[in-house]
């Protein structure tokens, strides 16, 4: 670990930051495995109160860009702060949509709870499982500052990629063969493509993990590199 | 250590394991370094780590000081500038210097910028009236001060009077000018022309500046040097420097980890 900073309260308020986006992510971790379960377990009431607990996850949003804002207007931050501050800044926004996601999730579960269910739900949990698994798995990254994490996190997009076509070649199929099926088989696909959507923005947060520990940018690369 | 970056363009003074001794104490410790041509480069670091003191090595102002010797070599377009055949006096013309607290001659503004010229002899009036606006106008001075040429300088602002010495720092038209701390004694707004300057004298000239303010080392340098107890620690694109330094030292002094 670094030495301290001579500034104490500077000090302070990286390491709050740091807990602020830690305590979010667990929030969002939470509301997507909550929303899923409203769905697998036909639980509205769930779904309707992980609904109404996104605007906590849209306070932390505001509160740690201000804190970011004030870092940067107070402390004018260099290198591996700075890098630190702007990563934490966007990881916020990458979060607040995963957010998003949960709710619209949830949405859709309340409208698929109100008719009799389609199909068995096994992809489903499956995705929801690996995309909560790589939004810890890169925060934890990113409190470790462990690119190798981050690099996992980044490969296991794949496997949500893939599900989510699963789930959708499912659904088309349940489409053809019979029409009245093509409203609720559209929002499972909806929900498919929310979770492969989530698994996107943990990726982020995980190519930004790398851009903070080692200055330098795996975004938008063919291939990912097979170490840092 | 050489340093080994890619210059921005070709240096114009290169240092060689230079060390230096006030008596006993070894100030600086085998530097080497390459300073770009027509570039801005900042020497930064804690206070005692040497930088002010190789500054000064570059136009030979640590021989006013007693007791210290010298090894290694500094060259400038290639001659060491220590070599016994050096005319010191024409290398500080070569090499100009602007401190930290402006010290304008007791005299008019106009007598101020046309110095270095009246004592080598040229005293053509016209010639001297050309170098009083031209130089005037490059140290971003020329529109305060035209109506009140033969004013005293000593009744102009503080950033005034720094700017007013480093017009007379140009008018001998120098190589390279060094700048030690020159807005530390400065107001922002003040502070804000000098370095809007510095970003239009590096087209002609060579600007070397050491500076305790890092936000200012990072806004008008191109090229970084970070000196700590003596030694260069890291040189290299200011940018990177101060993004993505390579040594834990650099990365500690620039984020505010002291000591």
């Amino acid at each position: 670990m670094l030495t301290q900073h001579t500034d104490k309260r500077y000090e302070e308020d990286l390491k709050k930051l740091r807990e602020d986006i830690l305590y979010m992510g667990g929030l969002v971790e939470d509301q997507i495995q909550k929303a899923v379960s409203s769905l697998v377990d036909r639980d509205s009431n769930m779904a309707a109160t992980i609904i109404e607990r996104d605007k906590e996850v849209n306070t932390l949003d505001v509160e740690i860009d201000e804190l970011c804002i004030q870092l940067l207007a107070l402390h004018q931050p260099a290198a591996r702060d700075l890098r630190f501050i702007t990563t934490a800044l966007k990881i916020t926004t990458d979060l607040e949509r995963i957010g998003d996601m949960a709710v619209n999730i949830c949405e859709r579960a309340l409208e698929l709870n109100a008719e009799p269910q389609l199909k068995p739900y096994i992809d489903i949990p499956r995705m929801a499982r690996i995309s909560q698994r790589m939004i810890h798995e890169s925060l934890d990254a990113f409190v470790r500052e462990d690119t190798n994490l981050a690099l996992k996190v980044c490969k296991d997009d794949q496997e949500v990629d893939d599900l989510n076509s699963q789930v959708f070649r499912e659904t088309v199929s349940f489409m053809i063969e019979d029409p009245h099926t093509i409203n609720r088989a559209m929002k499972i696909s909806f929900i498919s493509k929310y979770l492969e959507r989530i698994a996107d923005h943990a990726t982020n947060i995980a190519e930004m993990v790398v851009f903070m520990v080692k200055g330098k940018s795996i975004r938008h690369l063919k291939e990912l590199p097979q170490s840092i | 250590m050489v340093a080994t970056m890619t210059l921005p363009s070709e240096p114009i003074i290169q240092v060689r394991d230079l060390d230096f001794y006030y008596g006993t104490v070894r100030a600086l410790k085998s530097v080497n370094v390459d300073i770009p041509g027509k570039q801005a480069t900042a020497f930064i670091g804690p206070s005692g780590c040497g930088k002010t003191t190789l500054l000064r090595c570059l136009n030979r102002m640590n021989d006013l000081v007693s007791n210290v010797s010298i090894k290694g070599s500094v060259k400038l377009d290639g001659r060491d500038i220590y070599d016994a055949g050096t005319d010191v006096i024409d290398l500080r013309r070569r090499v100009g210097m602007i401190f930290q607290k402006w010290n304008p001659f007791p005299k008019s503004i106009y007598e101020n910028v046309v110095y270095g010229l009246r004592i080598v002899g040229i005293n053509n009036r016209s010639r001297l009236d050309e170098v009083v606006e031209n130089n005037l106008k490059r140290a971003a001075l020329w529109d305060e001060v035209k109506d009140n040429l033969h004013k005293s300088a000593s009744d102009l602002s503080g950033g005034q009077q720094q700017r007013l010495c480093i017009a007379r720092a140009l008018a001998v038209e120098p190589e390279v000018l060094l700048m030690d701390e020159p807005c530390s004694a400065l107001d922002p707004i003040s502070t804000a022309k000098i370095e809007e300057l510095i970003h239009e004298l590096k087209h002609t000239f060579t600007i070397v500046i050491v500076t305790h303010n890092m936000q200012q080392a990072a806004r008008v340098s191109d090229v970084t040097a970070f000196f700590y107890l003596g030694e260069l620690i890291e040189f290299g694109e200011t940018g990177r420097i101060f993004t993505n330094p390579e040594k834990r030292q650099t990365e500690d002094y620039i984020t505010g980890r002291f000591g």
